[in-house]
């Protein structure tokens, strides 16, 4: 390679005083000082690193480092077993070192937020103490977001279920570090089992002193209220669950005003995911560089996975952050369904994040930097597998059909793009339609992508982009199989190839 | 004059023909949903659903709005809505026109607010549904895992479609989106409660199991409200969860994670700063 881009040593003495580019530089040297060359090759535009650093393996998270205890039913959720097993353990101190520790505590654990963003929550935190927010007499809200939709997720569910004081608790720290006089827990409407346990959690609290009047004796004030969705996706998004917290039919806000500055009626509020506030009180016990010792660099911590679709064992597992796909799989899930090369794609974090064929998954890190540089993104975390058996089209369908029908229909690009992508992936999935419509389909999905209120546009989107970019071949077989079998390829829309001959291509009245 | 017509003649017989070949007009169910949680969004006044029929609140629900009606700011009383709204459902059985203006007349907001509201939201039941009311999740995950034969299992028990409720008003079979156990897929939400981990005869037995119980007690389908009512009577309901053997969400095989003693008090941080 280097012989090819070398220049000719006639014009190099020409542009010996030109600024060469490094790889002109370094193939000029040969003539001269050949001992030299290996060294410089193999230094690139960072050269402050000279030795590589020892490439560390991550997962294997250790029992004892595992906050979620009772993911799996160990014990009661009441209060007096989450006492025994480290909750609400110096709570009163952690509340009265007051907000900046907490904040600067979250920081250095590096807690990104668990809702799918990945937004450091730390800074996130920070906004409410904005200049002279204490000189501003309104009342400030925590909301918990656990309206837990996204088709694949089913982690805030066990939280809730099994370790609600973590939740509560959590409220009360988060809260603190917010200065916040309450908090509203936004629980999907389905999951009433899990209100239950949460209400009943909360009262024991309550009874306990550790939240309401003086909580934890602390002389500060906090309350945890619990409100019931009734089932919209929507909802999970964080403005239009402050609408539906309101009252009103849970269609996303513009942005800005930021919650923020103006959320939740009218008050400076955060949205916060069920698990970022879950961890929050066992970041403050046990240190944020404990926290931080787990995962990659900016990608820290440990994270509740759920596996499901085609492997020998779904669960819900917590695991170290950039854990590799495959022992997440293998480890916890007893493998894919007949074994690793029977599988054929994996979607790594929840239904809005875009697809991974297997040739991807072999080496792919869990967290979310290194799906982000997969083109995909970590999202909720929820692994769905999918083998060879997968009708794939099909799959994706499915999920259009889910996005159109939660698209709360407030604008356009949406409501309309939604529509249409459904009916594209009907026909798709019977092979009816042409080649072209597939990149149609294609600028279909990126004319709706930012041009939407809130993300569901893109959360539509982007599967379908991934869908395309990696299992388009896929597609174009369908068709071919379904002109084969119906004599012609379909005409654009879906119709048949001899709809003209026959008389259905006509406008009305014609 | 008859050779300028003819041709007109003749292409407007074809026109006539083809009417017969292709109808041209559309029914008014063209765009009928193809899961009945979208239902439409208008209310026509039927013989159990019109304004006239009078709903109020028992006095023990009096008692849970007011406490219900504590957790928001007073200025806010309609955020109340929602849980106002629930609360109805399970008391009447259903979302009616009624209970929808009666929690207007309580939180002292537009009716037509309240129809937003009810409208939007697909767990606000429109049209009465039946004592048990089996929602199959039908999304993604839930597919992979073969949701299609628990749906199949639904229809060839009951003998109804996605949308329909059985001739006795036990049941109601609705398609739903994803309930949020992918991890226990597939599963059914039957009223309140999610059964996971099913297959084709699991799915079966437990609708047995449901049916055997309503004909103990003698229930009745209709506005019998939501809810379990049935363990007070001395009667043996399917118990919600796996039906596979599972306890939660473990994994199947034996757990991977977890098994060592819990940590408790002793794991404080060492810096001292608590």
């Amino acid at each position: 390679m280097l012989a090819r881009q070398a220049p000719a040593p006639q014009a190099l003495s020409t542009l010996s005083h030109r600024v060469l580019p490094s790889t002109t530089a370094a193939s000029r040297i040969p003539t001269s000082t050949p001992s030299r060359l290996s060294k410089q090759q193999c230094r690139g535009l960072a050269t402050v690193q000279d030795e590589k650093p020892k490439p560390r393996k991550y997962g294997g998270l250790k029992d004892q480092d595992r906050i979620f205890q009772n993911l799996y039913g160990h014990h009661g959720a009441d209060l007096k077993s989450a006492m025994k097993y480290g909750d609400w353990y110096k709570t009163k101190e952690i509340v009265l070192k007051g907000h900046d520790w907490i904040i600067s505590e979250i920081k250095a654990s590096g807690l990104r937020g668990r809702g799918g963003a990945g937004f450091p929550s730390g800074m996130k935190w920070s906004f409410m103490n904005f200049k002279d927010w204490d000189k501003d007499t309104k009342p400030r809200y925590l909301v918990v977001n656990a309206d837990e939709g996204e088709p694949g997720t089913c982690k805030d569910r066990e939280i809730m279920r099994k370790d609600p004081h973590k939740l509560i608790e959590g409220c009360l720290v988060a809260g603190r570090a917010m200065n916040c006089t309450a908090a509203y827990i936004y629980i999907r409407g389905e999951f009433y089992h899990e209100a239950t346990v949460l209400q009943r959690a909360i009262q024991e609290a309550y009874h306990a002193g550790l939240i309401g009047k003086n909580a934890c004796g602390t002389g500060y004030d906090f309350d945890v209220f619990i409100h019931r969705g009734a089932g919209a996706y929507v909802c999970g998004e964080e403005t239009s669950l402050i609408e539906s917290l309101e009252g009103k039919p849970g269609k996303p806000r513009l942005k800005p005003p930021f919650p923020a500055a103006v959320g939740l009626f009218g008050c400076p509020s955060t949205v916060a995911n069920v698990e970022t506030v879950a961890v929050a009180p066992t970041i403050c016990r046990r240190g944020g560089s404990w926290f931080n010792s787990f995962g990659r660099e900016r990608n820290s911590g440990t994270k509740l996975f759920c596996i499901s679709g085609h492997v020998n064992n779904p669960c819900t597992v917590e695991e170290e952050m950039s854990i590799p796909l495959k022992e997440l799989i293998d480890k916890h899930c007893g493998g894919v369904r007949g074994g690793w090369d029977n599988l054929k794609a994996v979607i790594p974090g929840g239904s809005s994040t875009p697809v991974l064929p297997k040739h991807m998954c072999e080496d792919q890190l869990m967290d979310f930097d290194a799906l982000k540089d997969s083109q995909t993104g970590l999202g909720t975390a929820a692994v769905i597998v999918m083998d060879k058996s997968t009708d794939i089209v099909r799959a994706f369908s499915r999920l259009s059909t889910f996005y159109r029908h939660e698209s709360c229909g407030q604008c356009t690009p949406c409501r309309e793009g939604s529509k249409w992508t459904e009916q594209i992936m009907q026909r798709f999935e019977k092979g009816q339609g042409r080649v072209r419509e597939i990149d149609m389909l294609q600028e279909l999905t990126k004319q709706v992508e930012g041009h939407t209120i809130c993300a569901l546009g893109e959360a539509f989107a982007w599967p379908l982009q991934g869908l395309i970019r990696h299992f388009r071949p896929e597609l174009e077989a369908r068709m071919k199989n379904y002109a084969e079998q119906h004599g012609g390829e379909a005409l654009a829309g879906g119709w048949q190839h001899d709809a003209t001959k026959r008389g259905m291509l006509i406008a009305p009245g014609q | 004059m008859a050779s300028k017509l003819s041709p007109a003649l003749f292409r407007s017989s074809a026109r006539t023909l083809r009417q017969f070949h292709k109808p041209q007009w559309r029914s008014f169910r063209t765009t009928a949903c193809a899961r009945s949680s979208d239902t439409y969004h208008v209310h026509r006044d039927s013989p159990d659903n019109n304004p006239s029929i009078p709903f109020k609140f028992t006095a023990q629900n009096e008692k849970l709005i007011k406490e219900i009606l504590s957790r928001y700011p007073s200025q806010y009383k309609k955020a109340a809505v929602m849980p106002l709204l629930d609360l109805g459902q399970r008391q009447h059985g259903f979302t009616s026109i009624s209970v929808m203006n009666e929690v207007a007349r309580i939180l002292e907001m537009p009716p037509m607010r309240v129809y937003e509201v009810a409208t939007f939201y697909t767990m606000y039941n429109r049209t009465p549904v039946g004592r048990f009311h089996v929602q199959c999740c039908t999304t993604t995950p839930c597919q992979l895992r073969d949701s299609d034969s628990v749906m199949r299992a639904i229809s060839d028990h009951l003998g109804i479609h996605a949308g329909e409720t059985t001739p006795d008003g036990l049941f109601t079979f609705t398609e739903v989106e994803c309930l949020g156990a992918c991890a226990n897929a597939p599963m059914v939400q039957i009223n309140d409660d999610y059964y996971e981990d099913l297959t084709y005869d699991s799915t079966v037995s437990l609708l047995k199991g449901l049916q055997q119980a309503a004909e103990t007690t003698g229930m009745s389908g209709g506005a019998a409200g939501m809810g379990r009512g049935y363990e007070a009577q001395g009667v043996k309901m399917p118990t919600p969860g796996p039906l596979s053997g599972r306890k939660t969400c473990e994994p199947a095989a034996g757990l991977t994670s977890l098994t060592s003693p819990m940590w408790g008090n002793e794991m404080l941080r060492k810096d001292g700063a608590l």
